[in-house]
């Protein structure tokens, strides 16, 4: 397959999934601000700091609703707006139309030009169902995918793409909310936590599924290993690595080939399965999500070296 | 002017009957119903094309109209030999005016014409191309203007576009008027990309032992035959490549892939020649693959077009493809030109500025359908305006008298009304010649307009011809 093919699906893959999980951001941070006590301008900081949009809004005093649907929905400018993740997901599609389906090609060609010209006070009028709306293509799209694409090296850099955004936007989302909860080495836990960690299980889907297996037992550490070691929840780090290496082992066995990057994930697998949530909180949590966030993009540059993108 | 649907009584010809009679059946509001859901079709699958310097959608439809261009077998025979003969022609000039020069030193093509036109390639000369094929898919534009009148407007050596636009107005018609094809009454066009791809294939450079490897080169997503070519890489079943995709080693073309470099044999490009090599042809270009260009003339691959082929398709270089028949082929023309003035010449230039307010005028390397001027239909500032820039500059202009061309029945605002055509044919040369039959027509859907140009309110049509 040309490279330049390769790299398109794997960047459409991480720019439709970066629209989902920028529209589950903002809900949490809708949610959230609406929480007693809570401070909107801190909210949607971290909002934004998660998004990867943080440096934007460096020189806003304040940081309101509108703010946020204009950084992270509409503005062309920044390459993590949903407005832009769309454009850019499409215009790869079109580069590489004849690796597409045509259900893929559909799915992508109706989300253009839905955010062009909308403004901002027309957004906040119907916040959610814009969201929703952006969820639901999301999904469509992925649909379109499984059901429609053979599955050739095209899709598992597809999939690889999605996969690796999806890992790194959990890492990004528990970073943030650590680092607002624990400016110093405060003990983890705590009345004033609860609404910070069950909005995280909110921005990523995680609520009822959380319940499922701890039974509303709301403590850090359980919300932590739910999120990184869960081996059964779609965006637990855990999960989003071992379809990684996956995708990396079909790769490699059509190439007949074994490549770094596919021993780096499997090493990284194999940690994430045998480590404890108590050692992480004894290590430090932050430290470890730090690492994983660099193993991550490490892990990018790795897959371009070892397939000539 | 030519109907090609009715007799002068207004009965149907021959060809037509089938179509006169299912549009009988089928009714206006249906028809109206099924072209909006053919437009919703082609939106939901992209074929769109994209019109520089008009501002507004970037990826704009070109309508479509329902009712077809009919050709009877006959009909086509005569074209499809006519096009051959004429493609044969165009290739043995490009062989000629990069080697001796023969067709100059006989002095039937003016030298200055040839070496000191845009177009002409000197990096080209004494260069062998594979089968000696210079132009491998030659879009050949005729007009009608009666019911044997067939005329030449233009050639197109280089790379002309429109043909997903024949198939895919094929697909359409046949999908949503399954009736029509019932019985087989209608040759296919499906074979078009087969015969691309084995038209490639024959014309491998030496250097390629075994199963040639086909690319297509395209600029990218920006241009606006994009779709075109995205879409006859599908359908041959090659890679659609850019040229960052392609690199020069060892005296071969490589594509990067995921596995590593990978052989290219032929290259069918649909770039520029400006845009091939940026060592050979614009230096100040940072567009190209640099170094192809030798990797081509050493055997090493091979580029279809070849770089120069556009020497032979440009408006003044026109008028003298009927000498060229005759020349190299020791043949008469089965297809005529137009009776075409170059105003380089200046008995001609004085014809054209006594009688403007009749003629059409082009610039000669105008294309779309810019730039031109069309008498009958200008207001007489305007043919001022166009003689002075004659004056300034004769040898950028032709002119041809304003034709009649032919009418097709077409789906106007309110009832089926007639609109002028012409029909763009695509002739593949390689070892051996391939024409499918049919086409793309193209139809100018504003009335009385006599430009078919996309850009300018131009449509297309599904062409037809008929089995025996």
């Amino acid at each position: 397959m040309l490279s330049r093919t390769a790299e398109n699906l794997f960047w459409m893959g991480r720019y439709m999934e970066r629209a989902e999980s920028t529209a589950r951001l903002i809900e949490m941070g809708q949610r959230m601000t609406m929480l007693p006590g809570s401070y909107t301008d801190d909210e949607w900081r971290s909002v934004a700091k998660a998004s990867g949009s943080a440096d934007r809004l460096n020189d806003e005093a304040q940081i309101t609703e509108s703010t946020i649907i204009r950084t992270l929905i509409l503005d062309l400018d920044n390459s993590s707006s949903i407005r832009s993740c769309l454009e850019r997901a499409r215009a790869n599609g079109r580069a590489v139309r004849s690796a597409l389906t045509r259900d893929m090609w559909e799915a992508l060609n109706d989300n253009w030009r839905r955010l062009e010209g909308v403004e901002i006070a027309s957004v906040r009028r119907d916040l959610p169902t814009l969201l929703d709306w952006v969820k639901a293509r999301a999904m469509l799209f992925r649909g379109a995918a499984a059901t429609s694409m053979l599955r050739n090296e095209g899709y598992f850099f597809l999939l690889l793409g999605s996969h690796i955004e999806r890992a790194d936007m959990t890492l990004r989302l528990l970073d943030v909310k650590y680092y607002v909860l624990l400016p110093e080495s405060d003990a983890v836990g705590g009345g004033r936590d609860y609404h910070h960690w069950t909005s995280v299980l909110h921005a990523t889907s995680a609520m009822r599924a959380f319940h499922h297996v701890y039974r509303g037992d709301y403590s850090p550490w359980k919300i932590a290993d739910f999120l990184i070691l869960n081996p059964a929840f779609p965006r637990s780090v855990s999960l989003c690595y071992s379809q990684i290496g996956g995708y990396l082992d079909r790769l490699a066995d059509r190439h007949g080939t074994r490549n770094a990057c596919q021993s780096n994930v499997h090493e990284m697998i194999r940690q994430l399965e045998t480590v404890e949530m108590g050692e992480l909180f004894q290590e430090g949590l932050h430290e470890f999500i730090m690492d994983t966030i660099s193993r991550t993009r490490q892990l990018t540059f790795e897959v371009y070296e070892d397939y000539h993108l | 002017m030519f109907n090609e649907m009715e007799n002068a009584d207004g009965s149907p010809r021959a060809p037509y009957s089938s179509v006169a009679e299912w549009i009988e059946t089928t009714g206006l509001d249906l028809l109206r119903q099924r072209s909006a859901e053919a437009e919703a079709i082609f939106r939901r699958i992209g074929i769109t094309f994209a019109v520089y310097g008009e501002g507004g959608d970037p990826e704009r439809l070109i309508p479509f109209d329902l009712i077809p261009r009919v050709f009877s077998h006959a009909e086509w025979r005569r074209l499809d030999r006519g096009i051959r003969q004429r493609a044969r022609a165009l290739n043995a000039f490009l062989y000629d005016v990069y080697h001796r020069g023969e067709i100059l030193r006989a002095g039937i093509v003016p030298e200055q014409l040839i070496y000191q036109n845009a177009a002409f390639q000197p990096a080209m000369v004494g260069v062998d191309p594979p089968g000696r094929v210079y132009s491998h898919i030659v879009g050949i534009d005729i007009v009608r203007t009666g019911n044997q009148a067939f005329q030449v407007l233009e050639d197109n050596c280089r790379t002309p576009s429109g043909v997903s636009y024949m198939l895919e107005n094929r697909e359409i018609m046949m999908r949503m008027f399954p009736e029509l094809f019932a019985g087989g009454a209608v040759e296919p066009v499906d074979r078009y990309p087969d015969d691309l791809l084995a038209t490639l294939a024959e014309v491998a450079p030496p250097a390629c032992k075994g199963d040639p490897s086909v690319v297509i080169l395209s600029p990218g997503p920006f241009n606006l035959a994009y779709y075109e070519h995205s879409f006859l890489a599908d359908l041959m079943g090659v890679e659609l490549v850019e040229p960052t995709d392609l690199f020069v080693d060892d005296g071969l073309c490589w594509m990067r892939t995921t596995a590593g470099p990978s052989r290219v044999d032929v290259i069918y490009r649909r770039i520029d020649d400006d845009f091939i090599d940026p060592l050979v042809f614009r230096p100040d270009s940072m567009l190209g693959v640099p170094g192809l260009f030798n990797v081509y003339r050493a055997g090493g691959v091979t580029l279809c077009s070849a770089p120069g082929a556009g020497v032979a398709d440009d408006k003044a270089v026109y008028t003298y493809v009927p000498e060229m028949v005759r020349f190299y082929l020791g043949e008469e023309p089965i297809l005529e030109n137009i009776p075409t003035w170059y105003c380089a010449d200046s008995d001609a230039c004085a014809h054209v500025l006594d009688n403007i307010e009749e003629l059409v005028v082009k610039e000669v390397h105008g294309s779309g359908g810019y730039g031109m001027l069309i008498g009958p239909k200008s207001t007489s500032d305007e043919c001022t305006a166009y003689t002075k820039r004659i004056r300034e500059n004769p040898r950028e202009f032709i002119a041809q008298p304003t034709l009649e061309l032919s009418s097709v029945p077409s789906l106007a605002a309110r009832r089926i009304e007639p609109r002028h055509v012409d029909f763009r044919l695509f002739c593949l040369v390689g070892k051996s010649m391939r024409l499918v039959p049919g086409g793309l027509t193209r139809v100018a859907l504003r009335e009385g307009s006599l430009v078919v140009n996309s850009s300018q309110g131009g449509g297309v049509k599904d062409t037809w011809v008929l089995t025996e």
